[in-house]
């Protein structure tokens, strides 16, 4: 177990190690979205309420989830960065943060276009957009305060620092926004609703959300790897590495 | 299929352009952030290459050592 | 040996309670020489409420309606403005230092600077907000409970803010980032606030909002001071 947990600080390993992982999470994601798409734009039938307009869903809730998901595990590597001192997880931590806030505008904008054929509105107050553009405000600070130090080091704990803070409020944030909503507009219609969607609808949209999460480990993988190419520049075996490649 | 025709496909049914931006913004990011990702390390690469070749120029074996240490 | 271990047993115990008392007697007496600390988050309340008449209409209903969102946002970002001067002074001057080595835990004496800085912040601001009220023709009913939920709230929003300005001290522009850091934190406290004068307002019941910005205040009570410490190190150490 020590041993294992000595190895994961070691950049070194984590760089052999996702050049072999890498590469499935690539094939995983491009076949789970590909076929998500094909599936989802061309084959599952039209929702008999809200007719082809529906499918924006198969982006809409994949990016909905990453985006809320990315914060956790950026959170839980600040924490593994925080208490253990490892060097790797604060690397994937900043990395997460700008792919993160990209699913979070792609929910957002996928949101407020499916708003224009439902609600007849590019915009509205509603509690997932309205809890999705919070969180798009707690992305931009986690990188801006990232960016803000002159040592890197400062950066990174300042960071994991407001990750965690964040991390705590997400729930906080989302409940009280929900109950916000129920005061001021009872029970408008809410684009995702719980009604029971047949196979042929929700089987790609399964699909879809799997595929996101694949690719966004082996994006992550990947900048991960670009993160210990930067950061241990100096050191003889990224030295070495670099000769090798072309 | 859920649609007779191609051209009733890229149609959707009247909502052609909210399903299609979506489509089109999420695979521009998806897309875009891969491409970051790869230039990212090619241009990683070649600045730690300029690096080796420069200071095999100037040979600097002490500060190479001295480097290695930290 | 015995000596030294019953030295350490008993002088944490007194120091603690001295150097608290301490920390807040010289933050009271250095902020009520600077009096015009205390005072600009005040006027900036004030002022803001007199733009909103300007901006949006002077006419008294659909004044009353907006006023319990319009001051609890005013009050909002004048406690905002008043963050980025909590530990800059004391930073500037190393006494910030001096608190992270002295053998009391940071954590409960950043509670200290923030007690203070609520009570000479977010308790006048909870003070003030009625009269501004009166001028939005707020109905009448609210009064008691407006203040009531702005000096529960800016306890946590002093809290949560804290944390945010602990992150930034060292940096040279770290107000408008402090505000990026910050104001999305603070919805929980906003909706709940509003949402008690607003409930107040209709006749509804308000032990729930009210209950529920204790809550917050007491989460933020017991995790906040932990972060700022943290965040504190970091800046100073960085």
């Amino acid at each position: 177990m020590w041993a294992f947990i000595n190895k994961l600080r070691s950049p070194r390993w984590f760089y052999a190690i996702s050049a072999r992982l890498q590469p499935y999470f690539w094939v995983a994601a491009t076949a789970l979205i590909l076929v998500g798409t094909v599936w989802g734009l061309a084959f599952a039938p039209a929702d008999y309420q809200q007719g082809n307009s529906f499918r924006i869903i198969y982006v809409h809730v994949p990016a909905a989830f990453l985006a809320q998901s990315i914060f956790v595990s950026m959170a839980v590597a600040a924490v593994v960065f925080m208490v253990w001192k490892i060097k790797i997880a604060d690397m994937a931590a900043a990395v997460m943060a700008p792919l993160g806030a990209a699913m979070t505008f792609i929910a957002l904008f996928s949101g407020a276009v499916w708003g224009v054929p439902t609600w007849g509105t590019w915009w509205m107050w509603d509690a997932r957009l309205t809890s999705m553009l919070i969180l798009l405000f707690l992305y931009f600070g986690v990188i801006a305060l990232r960016g803000a130090f002159a040592s890197r080091d400062s950066g990174s704990r300042a960071a994991s620092v407001l990750a965690m803070v964040g991390v705590i409020n997400i729930p906080i944030i989302k409940y009280s926004v929900e109950w916000w909503h129920t005061l001021h507009q009872p029970a408008t219609f809410t684009v995702t609703g719980r009604v029971a969607m047949p196979l042929e609808m929700w089987a790609p949209l399964l699909l879809m959300v799997l595929g996101f999460y694949s690719f966004f480990i082996a994006l992550t993988l990947m900048r991960t790897r670009n993160e210990i190419l930067r950061r241990e520049s100096r050191k003889r075996w990224v030295r070495d590495l670099a000769g090798g490649e072309h | 299929m859920a649609f007779v025709s191609l051209q009733d496909f890229f149609a959707m049914g009247g909502h052609a352009p909210y399903v299609w931006s979506a489509w089109a913004m999420t695979a521009l990011l998806l897309l875009g952030s891969v491409v970051h990702a790869r230039v990212e390390r090619r241009q990683l690469i070649r600045d730690l290459q300029r690096r080796e070749r420069r200071e095999r120029r100037v040979g600097s074996e002490p500060a190479r050592n001295l480097a290695d240490d930290t | 040996m015995q000596h030294a271990e019953r030295l350490a047993v008993t002088e944490p115990r007194g120091g603690l309670g001295v150097a608290l008392a301490a920390t807040l007697r010289r933050d009271l007496m250095l902020l009520m020489r600077r009096r015009s600390e205390v005072m600009n988050p005040l006027v900036f309340f004030a002022l803001v409420i007199t733009l909103f008449p300007l901006g949006i209409s002077p006419d008294a209903e659909l004044l009353a309606i907006v006023a319990p969102g319009l001051l609890w946002v005013a009050a909002l970002l004048a406690t905002l403005l008043s963050l980025d001067s909590l530990f800059r002074a004391d930073f500037e001057d190393g006494c910030l230092e001096q608190m992270l080595l002295a053998p009391q835990p940071l954590a409960l004496m950043v509670m200290a600077k923030v007690a203070v800085h609520w009570l000479l912040t977010g308790l006048p601001l909870a003070l003030m907000a009625p009269l501004l009220g009166i001028t939005l023709s707020l109905p009448a009913g609210s009064y008691g409970i407006l203040s009531l939920s702005l000096a529960l709230g800016t306890a946590s929003l002093s809290l949560i803010g804290a944390i945010g300005a602990a992150l930034t001290v060292g940096l040279a522009r770290g107000g408008v980032l402090l505000s990026l850091l910050v104001l999305p934190l603070y919805v929980p406290v906003l909706i709940f606030g509003t949402g008690a004068v607003q409930a107040a307002l209709l006749g509804d019941a308000l032990a729930a909002h009210l209950a529920i910005l204790g809550a917050l205040l007491a989460g933020a009570l017991m995790l906040a001071p932990w972060a700022i410490a943290a965040s504190l190190r970091i800046s100073i150490n960085g």
